[in-house]
């Protein structure tokens, strides 16, 4: 038998290195956990990475309260079954004083409950490493960013101010009160991602998969009945056979139109459908270079 | 020829040769196809990775190439096309500009200029392929390198106008020095020279000429035309004289299965998994070579011996595990081995030592000096370090040596480096695991250097007479007082300290004063059973308690968690 590994081999390697790195060289590692595709690679990878031992760092969820009935329900099976330690942290204070989409507009809403939230969560546990799960082919001023993405202690990114990253040599030195933030699926791309998912049989939200939902359709975009949504004049919620891309707070995550109700059948969607993943994401496209501009505040 | 629709509407260029379609075949039950690789009927392709890095000058259609590659194997998503056609129509150039599909940051795209690397990825059915873009400008050394650290294969874009150029060499040399096992000279713009098969002969035969002197294994030279697509994907029919592959037909075939170093085994422990008694796994990426369940390994360094009991991963025992997987060793024997030890076959010997040559590529606005303290991290130890000599820096326009005292931001050249721990190395074109290394400075914690060994240095010999920090250099730690009572206890901590590497010694009875300044003076590690007039401030001494053990004596000894060097006294209890 040659002794060469498949792509998603060679990619599993990598990042069962990156993940056992940072277990072995910082103190206080967390790894968020967003409960949509990707989150569920990178837990399996830590699982695999630490096998036969559990997964030796936290999972924490940041809630929005705006989530999707179905994702929280997945999340607290999901963390039950496999064993790990799950933190769960919401800016309630914002929430209080009525942070919502409606009623702030997507950018002020995310920067509360996401960026705002995220930041205490990491600073009350005492995080010094935090895993996330985003790509660098996700969008493009993410195909610079580093594995170990270093954070200042604000919690922010500069884009001037990052390490030089050679070969499989993660510097993890930081200053008290500093941070990095880890992305270990860095190198894959969402349709790996897919692969991966079937491949090894991976549990993912079931609102990935078509079927029908009743949902409000304004103009191109298809938005989740959830989370009383304020209808413009004339709108009436209609049931459409659809399924998520990407998995956020229900007003922000548009559906698309699909009947991919399996994962072949998603793969196979994806590739003869070309359009990035994130353009279903209201947030994306609040202003041009909008993902730079919230990295720079700390968002993931 | 191709020259796919510039500006048409969102239409692809047609049939490509091994395009992305059919990478997957409808399947119908997931459950069924869960596991790929082994099930019947349809399935997906398993390609193998390819990391190429590419590198240019400011305007020789590097971005236009990539953005090309991207567009033509469909690896760019239609949302971005469509965007990127908004932004074209807010700049002057006409039709659509690929580069704008690279050029990421905000801050680039204002100064039109790219300023970091940058991944991308597109996959064909044959292989998956990760980008290192790197930019051409001042900043390019570092980046270059930083680029060319994990790739398999380097594209060099050769501009038809102007020949092979200065930066052109410092291309192929950073590529050379970075260890790239193949090199894809692209000589772009084509179409501005009328395809003439003599520009691209001579720009090959200048280039030839220099690349003799670089270790670049695998040259291969293609004419291209970025802009219109010339040889890129397809073969173009406006060069009739060029017999040889497309550059994605070349990226697709060109062997890499052999560029892995399978012959030594190397595995650094990352970390140590123990869910319970019965279990102790070490964790780590295999760095080079084959193991198999049975094989005689050595622990560097303590060099004991054992053999593999156990190959764990998720999936299951395995019979052997190769570089680069990641895997679960568990050995027949008990033995104390932590992160930053290496496990290595038994006779296959690594390089252990602290001192050995090594190539800098210099990254920090701050100069590397001589005697200046850095960490360095190599494989999973990080250790302090300081430059004992820089011997020559290596003009990065005429290739030539220059004598040196330091290196300036982007400077390559050769210097000495004493580690305080002994590190376990290969020469770097053996073998990138572990010939590689990265400089961090400990006051900033920026990583200022990347280095690629080239040979251990053997101690060199001294002069005049011996002295301490001679024979703590050696030992490997200072000289020490153990006070232990109880006599079986001297004897085993002795043997403890002694397999570790310890220059250690046990007194019985009531050895006097002058014999046991004698004997510190010599930089052993005493162990005696009292201790009556105090010794000199210099020596330190330490009790055992009644609850010691050969084991927690040892800890005591030992900062951090290596054997035999540097034991640095901490605590007054042991």
């Amino acid at each position: 038998m040659p002794r060469s590994l498949t792509h998603l081999e060679a990619l599993e390697a990598e990042s069962m290195h990156i993940i056992r790195e940072v277990a072995a060289e910082f103190e206080r590692p967390v790894m968020l956990y967003s409960i949509g595709k990707d989150s569920s690679v990178m837990v399996r990878l830590a699982q695999k990475a630490f096998h036969p031992g559990p997964i030796p760092f936290p999972l924490l969820h940041i809630d929005t309260t705006y989530k999707f009935r179905e994702m929280i329900e997945f999340r607290d099976r999901f963390c039950a079954e496999i064993g790990v330690k799950l933190v769960v942290h919401t800016n309630r204070k914002a929430i209080e004083e009525g942070a919502s989409p409606f009623r702030l507009g997507t950018q002020k809403c995310c920067g509360l409950l996401k960026t705002r939230a995220l930041l205490d969560a990491l600073e009350e546990g005492g995080y010094d490493a935090a895993f996330g799960g985003a790509r660098r082919d996700e969008e493009k001023s993410r195909a610079k960013e580093r594995v170990y993405s270093f954070r200042d202690s604000f919690g922010q990114w500069n884009p001037k101010n990052q390490r030089p990253e050679l070969w499989n040599l993660y510097n993890s030195r930081i200053d008290k009160g500093e941070s990095i933030r880890v992305f270990p699926l860095s190198n894959w791309t969402e349709l790996d991602v897919w692969h991966y998912i079937h491949q090894e049989n991976i549990p993912i939200v079931p609102m990935y998969f078509a079927k029908l939902r009743p949902m409000v359709v304004r103009g191109e975009s298809l938005i989740p009945v959830e989370h009383d949504i304020p209808l413009l004049p004339g709108e009436q919620p209609q049931m459409v056979m659809c399924r998520m891309r990407s998995l956020g707070c229900t007003y922000c995550t548009g559906a698309m139109r699909s009947e991919a109700d399996t994962l072949p059948k998603i793969i196979d969607e994806m590739i003869q459908f070309r359009r990035s993943e994130r353009e279903n994401r209201v947030i994306d496209h609040d202003q041009d270079g909008s993902m730079e501009i919230k990295k720079r505040e700390g968002y993931f | 020829m191709e020259t796919a629709g510039l500006g048409v509407g969102g239409q692809g260029p047609g049939e490509g040769p091994a395009l992305r379609a059919g990478l997957f075949v409808k399947e119908d039950d997931p459950r069924e196809a869960r596991n790929l690789s082994l099930a019947p009927g349809p399935q997906p392709l398993a390609p193998e990775l390819l990391r190429f890095t590419t590198a240019g000058s400011v305007d020789d259609g590097k971005s236009t190439l990539i953005g090309r590659l991207l567009y033509d194997s469909k690896g760019v998503y239609e949302d971005q096309v469509a965007s990127i056609r908004k932004a074209t129509r807010n700049q002057t150039t006409g039709g659509l500009d690929l580069s704008l599909l690279t050029d990421g940051l905000r801050a680039e795209r204002e100064q039109g200029i790219t300023i970091d690397v940058a991944y991308r990825y597109f996959s064909t059915a044959r292989r998956k392929f990760i980008i290192a873009d790197t930019p051409g400008h001042e900043q390019y050394t570092r980046n270059m390198a930083t680029g060319a650290s994990t790739a398999n294969l380097a594209i060099v874009l050769i501009d038809a106008r102007y020949g092979v150029l200065p930066q052109s060499r410092r291309h192929a040399y950073i590529a050379s020095l970075l260890g790239i096992p193949h090199v894809v000279v692209a000589v772009n713009k084509m179409d501005l020279v009328e395809f003439r098969q003599e520009v691209f002969e001579n720009i090959r035969r200048d280039f030839e000429a220099f690349a003799d002197q670089l270790e670049i294994r695998d040259v291969e030279f293609i004419p291209i035309s970025a802009l219109d697509g010339d040889n890129v994907v397809r073969p173009s029919s406006r060069t009739p004289w060029y017999r040889g592959p497309s550059l994605l037909e070349h990226l697709e075939t060109v062997p890499i299965a052999s560029d892995r170093n399978l012959t030594n085994f190397r595995f650094p422990v990352q970390t140590v998994i123990r869910p319970n008694l019965d279990f102790r796994g070490l964790a780590g990426q295999v760095a080079s070579g084959v193991v198999r369940r049975g094989d005689a390994i050595t622990v560097l360094p303590s060099g004991r011996r054992s053999r593999v009991k156990e190959i764990v991963t998720w999936e299951g025992s395995r019979e052997e595990a190769f570089a680069p997987m990641s895997v679960t060793l568990c050995l027949e024997d008990e033995l104390d081995v932590s992160r930053g030890d290496m496990l290595v076959s038994e006779n296959d010997p690594v390089h252990a030592g602290r001192r050995f040559q090594t190539r800098v590529v210099w990254m920090s606005e701050k100069p590397l000096e001589a005697h200046h303290p850095y960490l360095l991290k190599h494989t999973t130890q990080m250790v302090q370090a300081r430059i004992r000599e820089v011997r020559h820096r290596v003009n990065i326009h005429t290739l030539e040596r220059e004598p040196a005292e330091k290196l300036e931001l982007n400077e390559i050249g050769l210097v000495e480096v004493e580690t305080h721990r002994p590190l376990f190395f290969d020469p770097y074109s053996k073998n990138r695991a572990t010939g590689s290394l990265i400089l961090i400075d400990p006051l900033s914690n920026e990583t200022v250097g990347a280095g690629m060994i080239v040979s251990a240095v053997t101690e060199s010999l001294g002069q005049g007479r011996v002295t301490a920090a001679e024979r703590r250099a050696r030992f490997g730690h200072p000289p020490a007082i153990l006070v232990i009572e109880d006599e079986e206890l001297a004897y085993a901590t002795e043997r403890y300290l002694f397999d570790r590497g310890c220059q250690v010694h046990v007194l019985r009875g009531e050895p006097g004063e002058p014999l046991i300044a004698e004997l510190t003076s010599a930089g052993t590690v005493l162990i005696v059973p009292s201790l009556g007039s105090p010794v000199s401030p210099r020596v330190r001494a330490l009790r055992a308690s009644k609850d010691s053990t050969p084991g927690s004596i040892w800890a005591g000894l030992v900062a951090a968690n290596v054997g035999k060097p540097d034991i640095s006294l901490r605590g007054e209890g042991i």
